[in-house]
């Protein structure tokens, strides 16, 4: 009998990976994935076989090196959010022509909501795309099983399989009985087929025809098949459920009391979903409701549409997340059974902002001062929060803000009055996809600035390293690319570094970049200073503590807490001036150069 | 036994460590367990909320009128999320004033953020909460609360057993909400 632990669904994800044998695993970070490969790394920390573990500078990378892990034999996985899976969708395509040898996991997590995404997509049918199966848990127990499900899918059938949870799996904690690590003992043997491994478009169309006869078979395979969750009724309405709606819909139809009336189907494969199940619906039921997130990938591939209800029919929301009382609904309405009104009042949250002290806003500061009727493009990061400053007037995806900078001053190269371009970045997405983007800008002689937010780290999504750490996922000691002289190698001209922390020193510095950018082209100013939840920083900080106050000058015009936005500044409605938060005030003494009475001073 | 606790504050105030925890305890009491976390954008300083359903579930997630209690380490939450609650339901509120509520809710306040000062660990706001919310709630129903003070204390020991600093700085946290109910009462 093994233990029982505690684990939230991506270290369950993590675990199942090592149970399993799986020796390389690769990653981007992004939320809701991020800690599948932080936990792979805590974990291998325990045992004493060399597994390889990485964060990769982005996703395509991160999907190709694991892959080739499984072209020797060995089983790999790489682990992605679902905007990340766009990036890794070149590979994507061709490995599932291509196949696999060793057992090879892509786990693509969705964010249905979305809570901390650009888009709702399904990954589902990013598999469907790209013809290759998906398997769909419902909870961090279930996705831990289906670790196991999935390499032996992927070895018996040579293909890529992915695992698509949902941030509701993914940020769940559940109690887990825990299995044997595995020894990692297969050989790595790489076979060389140049027909296979490179094929030409000729061989490409053979392969195609090979890959439709392994999802025929997928779609018949009985260890995937969908599960009947409840007893035998001669209903004749049925409801098909898969991912975390079907832990939501048990629950629902038990405390309903129409557990034992109609019968609930969980899929957990929804793509290729089993040929015999759907002809089984088909013939067997009347009406039949489907519910999955966040797009219809099970609905659509119900052929005959005459008793088949979802997303399709409107009876499941196309967009946001289906939340329990949602579905609560759905399956009143379905089953024909009363439901009190069980809406929960959209209540407005306090909206998220950059840390006291963080220095994203002390470089937002100096941006606004050197630019101030400038466009701000800026990217995905803790530093899209500059929106609350008014700093960020764009946010597309990874790597945009230096591109969109470009599209801007080519809309307005003609045009009598130009825009000052200033473009903001973080260090981990500027390595991710903002070099490409930059070598194209030096080329085109772009004008604009670009402001790199080198925070020492992946801030966002729990502080990963980046190539300029030099440390690995487990904190060993690497090599490191230096942010000023990769952007030198791209072509750069002007490229300063500065620290935010010092306003005196950085806002002039901001405006030579501006003043460089009109006349000549691309100029970079590389604004440097560790974040301050990062440990790694946290401890070695030399950092002097600056202890701040508003004296008596202040006369309330909130300049401060509408253009610097610190948490730490609290506005009081009653006396109608500004003070500090003691427990919130980080110490940074920025805000000392914002106030425009300088009724913000040092304190001793 | 079936308990759905919510738990609300703001990013950086130790939601997700308060909810682990008490997981955690559920555990050691042989009892099944789901939590749900924010992570993300959010975190930095949005709000943010846990379910945490101990028991038999199959879901992680809370629907309305459900929980049985809500612990709320800022006093805007239980007009937030509230409508998590069942009409006899209790709430634990972190605010310096007296708060009415909308039903018949048993609410209880407690200025954890000055008690927390008062220990001068200011971050502590989270485990003060708790342990406030522990004694009342025990004192005040009977089996509303799935765990006792001693079984965080062991979670505690166990999670901190290599940073002793941390864990009597916790420990001292929780017991000054647990007995600042206890002295009022004395």
């Amino acid at each position: 009998m093994g233990k029982r632990k505690l684990m939230l669904g991506n270290e369950a994800i993590a675990r199942g990976l090592m149970e399993n044998g799986c020796v390389m695993a690769t990653s981007y970070p992004g939320t809701p994935a991020s800690e599948i490969l932080s936990s792979f790394v805590s974990l291998q920390k325990e045992g004493s076989d060399s597994r390889h573990a990485q964060w990769a500078v982005n996703e395509k990378v991160a999907f190709e090196i694991a892959y080739a892990g499984s072209m020797t034999g060995l089983r790999s996985a790489v682990s992605m959010k679902q905007v990340g899976l766009n990036v890794a969708s070149d590979p994507l395509m061709s490995a599932a022509y291509l196949g696999v040898k060793g057992g090879f996991l892509v786990v693509s997590a969705d964010d249905p909501g979305p809570h901390s995404s650009q888009t709702e997509q399904d990954s589902r049918l990013m598999a469907m795309m790209a013809k290759i199966p998906v398997l769909d848990p419902d909870s961090p127990m279930q996705a831990k099983e289906m670790v196991a499900m999935a390499f032996e899918l992927s070895e018996t059938f040579e293909i890529p399989v992915m695992l698509r949870p949902t941030t509701r799996v993914c940020h769940a904690r559940q109690d887990i009985l825990l299995g044997d690590i595995q020894p990692c003992e297969r050989k790595v043997d790489f076979q060389k087929d140049p027909a296979r491994w490179a094929a030409t478009p000729k061989f490409r169309f053979h392969l195609h025809q090979e890959l439709e006869k392994k999802l025929k078979a997928l779609s018949f395979y009985q260890k995937t098949a969908p599960i009947r969750l409840n007893v035998e009724t001669t209903a004749q309405k049925a409801v098909i459920v898969s991912g975390v709606a079907a832990a939501h819909t048990q629950e629902i139809m038990k405390d309903l009391n129409i557990w034992d009336v109609i019968p609930l189907y969980q899929v957990l494969q929804p793509y290729p979903l089993h040929a015999e199940f759907i002809s089984h619906l088909i013939d067997t039921y009347d009406k039949i409701l489907v519910i999955e997130e966040t797009t219809g990938v099970i609905e659509m591939q119900l052929a005959d549409r005459h008793s088949v209800k979802g997303k399709l029919t409107n009876s499941v929301p196309m967009v946001g997340e289906l939340l329990p009382e949602i579905i609560q609904k759905i399956v009143c309405e379905f089953a024909g059974v009363y439901t009190e009104k069980i809406d929960l009042p959209s209540e407005p949250g306090i909206r998220a902002t950059l840390c006291a002290g963080c220095p994203h806003r002390a470089s937002f500061f100096a941006i606004k001062k050197a630019a101030p009727k400038g466009i701000y493009t800026s990217d995905i990061g803790c530093y899209t929060l500059g929106l609350n400053l008014g700093a960020v007037d764009t946010v597309l995806c990874m790597g945009a803000a230096v591109s969109q900078a470009a599209g801007f001053y080519h809309a307005y190269k003609n045009e009598k009055k130009r825009p000052d371009i200033v473009a903001t970045i973080g260090d981990s997405t500027f390595f991710h996809a903002g070099v490409p983007a930059l070598i194209d800008a030096v080329v085109q002689k772009v004008r604009f600035v670009l402001v790199i937010l080198d925070n020492r780290t992946t801030a966002m999504t729990g502080n990963q390293p980046t190539p300029a750490s030099g440390l690995g996922a487990g904190g060993e000691s690497l090599d490191s690319v230096d942010i000023k002289t990769l952007v030198e190698g791209c072509g750069v001209k002007f490229c300063k570094e500065g620290d935010p922390y010092n306003p005196e020193e950085f806002i002039p510095l901001v405006k030579e970049a501006v003043k460089y950018s009109r006349e000549h082209g691309p100029a970079v100013v590389i604004s440097r200073h560790p974040c301050l939840i990062d440990r790694l920083w946290k401890d070695r900080s030399e950092q002097p503590y600056i202890q701040v106050e508003v004296d008596d000058t202040c006369d309330g015009c909130a300049f401060c807490i509408n253009h610097f936005e610190c948490p730490a500044l609290i506005f009081n409605e009653a006396d109608e001036n500004v003070s500090i938060d003691p427990i919130l005030c980080s110490g940074c003494g920025v805000c000392i150069h914002v106030c425009p009475k300088k009724s913000i001073k040092e304190i001793g | 036994m079936r308990q759905q606790i919510v738990i609300s504050g703001v990013g950086g105030q130790g939601v997700i460590f308060v909810t682990r925890l008490l997981a955690e305890a559920a555990i050691i009491k042989g009892f099944s367990v789901f939590t749900s976390e924010t992570h993300g954008m959010a975190q930095r300083g949005g709000t943010v909320l846990s379910h945490l359903k101990v028991g038999s579930f199959s879901s992680p997630l809370i629907r309305p009128f459900k929980a049985d209690g809500l612990l709320a380490l800022k006093s805007e939450s239980l007009a937030q999320h509230g409508s998590y609650l069942k009409s006899d339901a209790w709430a634990v509120v972190n605010c310096s004033n007296h708060v009415t509520p909308k039903i018949d809710w048993s609410v209880f306040t407690v200025d954890a953020d000055n008690l927390a000062m008062k220990i001068k660990n200011p971050k502590s706001v989270n485990l003060v909460l708790l342990g406030y919310t522990m004694a009342v709630i025990s004192e005040s129903f009977e089996n509303k609360f799935f765990c006792s003070i001693d079984d965080v204390k062991t979670v505690l020991e166990n999670q901190l057993a290599d940073k002793k600093e941390m864990l009597g700085a916790s420990i001292e946290a929780i017991e000054t909400g647990y007995y600042h109910r206890n002295s009022k009462l004395v």
